[in-house]
């Protein structure tokens, strides 16, 4: 029977099966950090249980670091003892750990693939939500709960539901590529799909569109697939995927034998039936701006602030869920959305603070300079992409403009360091999440792309990127 | 984990759609390492006014709802971070059932690692759920909710109804396979990280 590349991966990681409930999956890397790891390695120890896999399991500190002056303690006492809690932990349960001062530090999405640990065809979790992200290179990739972390950790397994293979098809070129990205294209779709429209399955992402990006801008839409509502996101791997691994700290001696493998079985057959289909296509994509407190409500920036009343012919729920969303969001309907200031820019988070972002971004931030009512910063994904763009003299451009160029993390995306809004301010962001409170208690997060974001930076409010000067 | 039979209370209404983890509990209380004391975290940028007093607006603060044990809820509860303090927060507050049209598909798995019963029904019954005002039993042995007008069915798989009823360890469960475990780590070629 022909099967879908998500068949195709789950099926080959079937350790056993309970008749009428979930499989017993094999986990082939097991990624680690500070936040949702210290209650699972306290369970391992009140059962006196070890860590079966040690050798498939990596741990890197990035949720709660600062991402000011390395060299300075952590002025933060509880996430310093988060912190200490985890290099105890890998210590004692033999785990190889990245953390402050490593150069292999990062955000644990960001890291993965750059280190070669990212293969195709494996299986993938780590006990945060945006593990989609590593779906790029054609793994099966996804969140778990600390429990299952736990589980994990003990038997290199977890009991699982099968999901439900759902197909995203997104055909036609893009008027601008630079302009009109890799998060306007995921944006666009969640728009359309709703926050729930993909609970119960993995995404797949195909169409000409989708193999035209590169393998950086693949993750960013992998990585959103979880504000969908789907557990995963992949995409098939392909010439591009396999360039990106050789050469990586972990890429397997046996690479090129893998590679033959990979091309040949890791594909979707030809008549191969998913649950559910979408297709959307390119040219119709604008820069997308988010307006409200999730990631479906969501305009092109050359429209207006919607009316809550727009939405009541579907579903009251949402009609309320949009007055609320707008009084939060401090917004009037009606109001072009490029008329809205902002106090604050981020560019960074796991969707958007690779390499290939922070060069986009720079080509906009080039010889201007930051808006004087606003502060902006970027935050690099990992230790090695900041290095790398300082390299390449990103930084000086950025730097020049009036940015801050600040230490990798999460940082601002969830700002469970220092880097948080205040009360009301409002930030265009590059991260993935608008929920209230997300970035600061009371503040304010528009969902935008990094070169949307650096476009704002410059101008104070957003504008349509299409029309900017690039350098 | 406790075993799970029947849970008899007035219910809460919580008429929310969409409510993300980030709700459930805010971030700043992630950085705590140990399971316990996260209710008094729970929804607390909804809960409690900026200068830290109880928000009497907002519905865990009526004291009606003191001692309510079951959620009632709208779809897509839990969307969002796979932060299981979501579940311990819930928990601690004094819940044990919660239920909704839909839900995350993180935190719907979350909830049956830590005993905690999440129910899926029809939004219909939900906006009924919504609307009552005596206390209601919820029967997982016979998979029933009782109201004091009717008796509705809810689906739950067996697998899961079995962990929640004998309150099992599943990881013991688990390396009950361990042979099966073991003969598929022979035939894996997945390379080591060391």
């Amino acid at each position: 029977m022909p099967k879908t590349l998500f068949e195709k991966i789950w099926d080959s990681h079937v350790v056993a099966e309970e008749k009428n409930g979930p499989s017993l999956l094999y986990i082939d890397r097991h990624l680690v950090h500070e936040v949702t790891s210290p209650q699972a390695f306290e369970g391992l120890r009140l059962n006196k249980r070890k860590v079966r896999r040690p050798d498939l399991t990596i741990a890197t500190e990035d949720h709660n670091v600062p991402t000011s002056d390395r060299s300075l303690p952590i002025v933060d006492q509880i996430s310093s003892i988060q912190i200490k809690t985890l290099e105890k932990n890998c210590k004692d349960f033999g785990i190889q750990l990245f953390g402050i001062g490593s150069p292999n530090q990062g955000i644990v999405h960001v890291i993965g693939p750059q280190l070669g640990i990212t293969l195709p065809g494996s299986t993938i979790v780590c006990g945060d939500s945006h593990t989609s992200t590593q779906g790029a290179f054609g793994a099966l990739a996804f969140g778990i709960g600390t429990s299952e972390v736990e589980h994990v950790l003990a038997t290199q397994t977890l009991w699982m539901e099968k999901l439900k293979p759902f197909e995203i098809k997104v055909e036609g070129k893009r008027k601008n590529p630079f302009a009109v990205t890799a998060k306007d294209i995921i944006l666009s779709i969640i728009k359309r799909i709703g926050t729930a429209g993909g609970t119960g399955t993995v995404i797949e992402y195909r169409g000409q569109t989708i193999s035209d990006l590169t393998i950086e801008q693949r993750m960013t839409i992998c990585n959103m697939s979880i504000e969908a509502g789907a557990r995963a996101g992949l995409i098939a791997p392909d010439e591009k995927t396999f360039d990106y691994l050789r050469g990586k700290k972990f890429t397997p001696k046996n690479f090129e034998d893998l590679v033959d493998d990979w091309q040949e079985n890791l594909k979707t057959d030809p008549n191969a039936k998913f649950d559910k289909t979408f297709s959307l296509d390119a040219k119709e994509i604008a820069p997308q701006v988010s307006w409200g407190t999730n990631p479906a409500m969501v305009s092109d920036v050359t429209e207006r602030v919607p009316f809550p009343e727009d939405f009541a012919k579907d579903d009251l729920n949402q009609k309320k869920a949009a007055e609320k969303a707008l009084e939060y969001m401090g917004l009037k309907p009606g109001t072009p959305i490029s008329d809205i200031y902002v106090d604050r820019v981020f560019i960074g988070s796991c969707t958007n603070a690779r390499l290939e972002d922070l060069v986009e971004a720079s080509k906009i931030v080039k010889g201007k300079k930051v808006s004087p009512k606003v502060r902006a910063m970027v935050v690099p994904g990992s230790q090695m992409v900041k290095k790398q763009a300082e390299e390449m003299g990103i930084d000086k451009i950025f730097k020049d403009a009036n940015f801050e160029w600040r230490e990798s993390g999460c940082s601002m995306c969830l700002g469970m360091n220092p880097d948080i809004l205040g009360p009301g301010e409002r930030c265009a962001s590059t991260s993935n999440r608008n929920f209230e409170g997300r970035q600061g208690a009371g503040g304010r997060t528009h969902l935008v792309s990094p070169v949307m974001a650096a476009a704002v930076a410059i101008k104070g409010h957003f504008v349509d990127v299409r029309e900017m000067d690039v350098s | 984990m406790e075993k799970f039979h029947k849970v008899k209370s007035i219910v809460t209404p919580f008429d929310k759609v969409n409510v993300d983890t980030d709700q459930i509990v805010p971030k700043q209380f992630l950085k705590l390492i140990h399971k316990t004391g996260f209710g008094k975290y729970l929804f607390y940028n909804w809960r409690f006014n900026k200068n830290e007093t109880p928000n009497p607006d907002f519905i865990l603060n009526n004291p009606k709802y003191k001692d309510s044990k079951i959620l009632v809820t709208r779809g897509n509860f839990g969307c969002g971070s796979s932060r299981e303090h979501a579940i311990w927060a819930l928990q601690d507050y004094g819940f044990s059932v919660i239920i909704a049209p839909s839900f995350a598909d993180i935190f719907y798995s979350n909830c049956f690692k830590n005993g905690f019963l999440a129910i899926i029904l029809d939004s219909e019954t939900v906006d009924r759920l919504l609307q009552i005002q005596t206390e209601i039993e919820v029967d997982l042995k016979t998979q029933t909710i009782k109201t004091y007008t009717e008796a509705i069915p809810f689906q739950i798989d067996d697998y899961k109804k079995h962990n929640l009823l004998e309150g099992l360890d599943e990881i013991a469960m688990t390396l009950k396979y361990e042979n099966k475990i073991s003969e598929y780590e022979k035939k894996s070629t997945i390379s080591s990280l060391l």
